[in-house]
């Protein structure tokens, strides 16, 4: 299996674990990803609050340059960041749906001599995961049965809302398949899908604390070890922000939040230091089991 | 007809002052004084006419996670700008708050692109500066639109230190640990990313006149 790779700006900050931990699990898969050549921002949600007609032009510039990578079928833009995966989607289906889109847009790209024709399917890991590798072959890889592990799977908003096709837009389930498909137990998490508030957290704090501490408090209330995400801005909020949650709202809250390809990562035995495991602020290998040379001693 | 009270004609504390005589103020809009076209214009704007077809169920508010900080909810927008509130919609927090979470949008009865709605009036109100100065929220899109305008990426350092320059430099101290525990563990950086073939996004950008939400008058 081959898919283009577009990490996207966060993957490449905050949100470095992420990259690190989805490309050691991709290469154990035998998926082989080529990130994308000379990619830019898609725009996230700011772009388009100042300019939608730019904004388009700006996420269609990948979905050009990836139609113009791939000679043989389809090409397909795997993009594991919530923000990214959503431009590209609404890019691609707004392109499709309205005549007005699809004439700024192209002709946004003749200026820069692209083009665009309306080939190009985005999709994320987990319905790559799902849908093309399949749990047997996930399961297969496992080493390190996560027994005993009680996971809340925390997708956001932007991930399955409003363009995704491979899975419920209010209640997922595909994180959860994979999570137990290493073993691990998930657990019935109503705000799976509710917004952590994307950058509210650096705006109008608090309204964004708030909306983190609730989804946090309701994560311990049904059990959780821990939280794996698969949004760098989601993990970024619940985690780095969850000192200052418990001293604005008196909370004694320490929940590992980590990377869905993170957990997969050590349940393939793959070493920590590939996963970025200590990239984040809340280390979960306690939880998971003291580590002896990569491999979590409880297992 | 007449419309509802709004914000700018409410008394300011809510309750009578003690002692002092009341300012007699006029709490409904005279039909003159809205912009009739206004529904038409963002209904247009935000992809489709269906949002005249509001039924006012109130779904969107309910679903909303925000909806209980907003001065007004994301079903009463609506109502205000079918019915040409423009000063009122636009000058709500609500626009803003909107995080883009796409609930709404998911459960309208109506397919009502309600995340649209909210984008097309917060263009609107950055293009009438309609909002409070050193407001984060408005401050923080135009420096991200900026920084990826002008290097292709964003970088999420550079964005923060620009918003809190623009809004309140104090909190560049109170947020020193965060960015110190995300520097030492590579998971932020002060370098610009940039992309190599810069010329080309911006012959895309400039290709097309900008999104200027036209001021109606």
């Amino acid at each position: 299996m081959k898919y283009l790779y577009y990490p996207g700006c966060s993957l490449k900050s905050t949100g470095r674990p992420y990259d690190e931990s989805l490309r050691a699990v991709f290469a154990a898969l035998g998926i082989e990803l080529t990130e994308l050549d000379d990619w830019n921002c898609c725009g996230a949600t700011a772009y388009a609050s100042i300019d939608e007609n730019q904004a388009f032009g700006l996420a269609a510039r990948n979905l050009a340059i990836a139609e113009a990578a791939v000679t043989d079928g389809p090409p397909t833009i795997v993009a594991p960041c919530s923000a990214c995966f959503l431009v590209l989607t609404k890019t691609q289906r707004y392109f499709e749906d309205y005549d007005h889109v699809r004439d700024g847009v192209t002709r946004e790209l003749a200026a820069a001599g692209l083009t665009y024709r309306g080939h190009v399917k985005v999709r994320h890991p987990l319905d790559i995961l799902i849908h093309d590798v399949g749990l047997p072959a996930i399961a297969k890889l496992v080493q390190h049965q996560m027994k005993g592990l009680h996971v809340a799977s925390y997708y956001g908003c932007q991930v399955v809302r409003p363009f995704a096709t491979f899975d419920d837009p209010l209640y997922p389930t595909s994180m959860d398949a994979i999570m137990r498909s290493l073993g691990a137990e998930t657990v019935d998490w109503p705000l799976k899908t509710r917004c952590c508030g994307g950058s509210l957290s650096g705006t109008i704090k608090e309204a964004g604390l708030r909306l983190n501490q609730h989804l946090l408090v309701e994560a311990l209330r049904k059990g959780s070890d821990l939280v794996v995400t698969c949004c760098p801005l989601c993990q970024f909020n619940l985690e780095c922000f969850q000192k200052q949650i418990n001293k604005n709202y008196d909370e004694r809250i320490s929940l590992p939040i980590m990377y869905f390809t993170q957990l997969m990562g050590l349940a393939f035995g793959i070493p920590e230091k590939e996963l970025g495991i200590r990239r984040l602020f809340i280390d979960p290998l306690p939880v998971i089991g003291a580590l002896k040379g990569g491999v979590p001693a409880h297992v | 007809m007449i419309g509802f009270l709004s914000t700018k004609h409410r008394n300011k504390n809510g309750s009578p002052s003690s002692g002092r005589i009341k300012k007699v103020v006029r709490r409904v809009k005279y039909e003159s004084e809205l912009d009739l076209g206004f529904g038409e214009t963002i209904a247009e704007r935000a992809y489709g006419q269906k949002l005249l077809s509001c039924i006012q169920c109130g779904t969107c508010s309910a679903t909303c996670p925000l909806s209980y900080y907003m001065d007004f909810t994301p079903r009463r927008v609506i109502a205000m700008v079918r019915e040409g509130f423009r000063e009122e919609a636009l000058n709500s927090f609500t626009i803003w708050l909107c995080a883009s979470c796409y609930s709404c949008t998911v459960q309208c009865p109506r397919q009502i692109h309600i995340t649209d709605v909210m984008y097309t009036l917060k263009r609107e109100a950055i293009a009438r500066e309609m909002f409070p100065r050193r407001y984060p929220i408005p401050i923080l899109a135009r420096g991200f639109f900026d920084i990826v305008h002008r290097n292709g990426r964003n970088s999420e350092g550079r964005l923060l230190l620009y918003l809190y320059l623009r809004t309140n430099i104090l909190k560049i101290f109170q947020n020193t640990r965060l960015g110190l525990h995300l520097l030492r563990r590579g998971r932020m950086s002060v370098r610009q990313e940039k992309i190599h073939r810069k010329e080309d996004l911006r012959s895309i950008l400039g290709a097309v006149s900008p999104t200027r939400e036209e001021p109606r008058s």
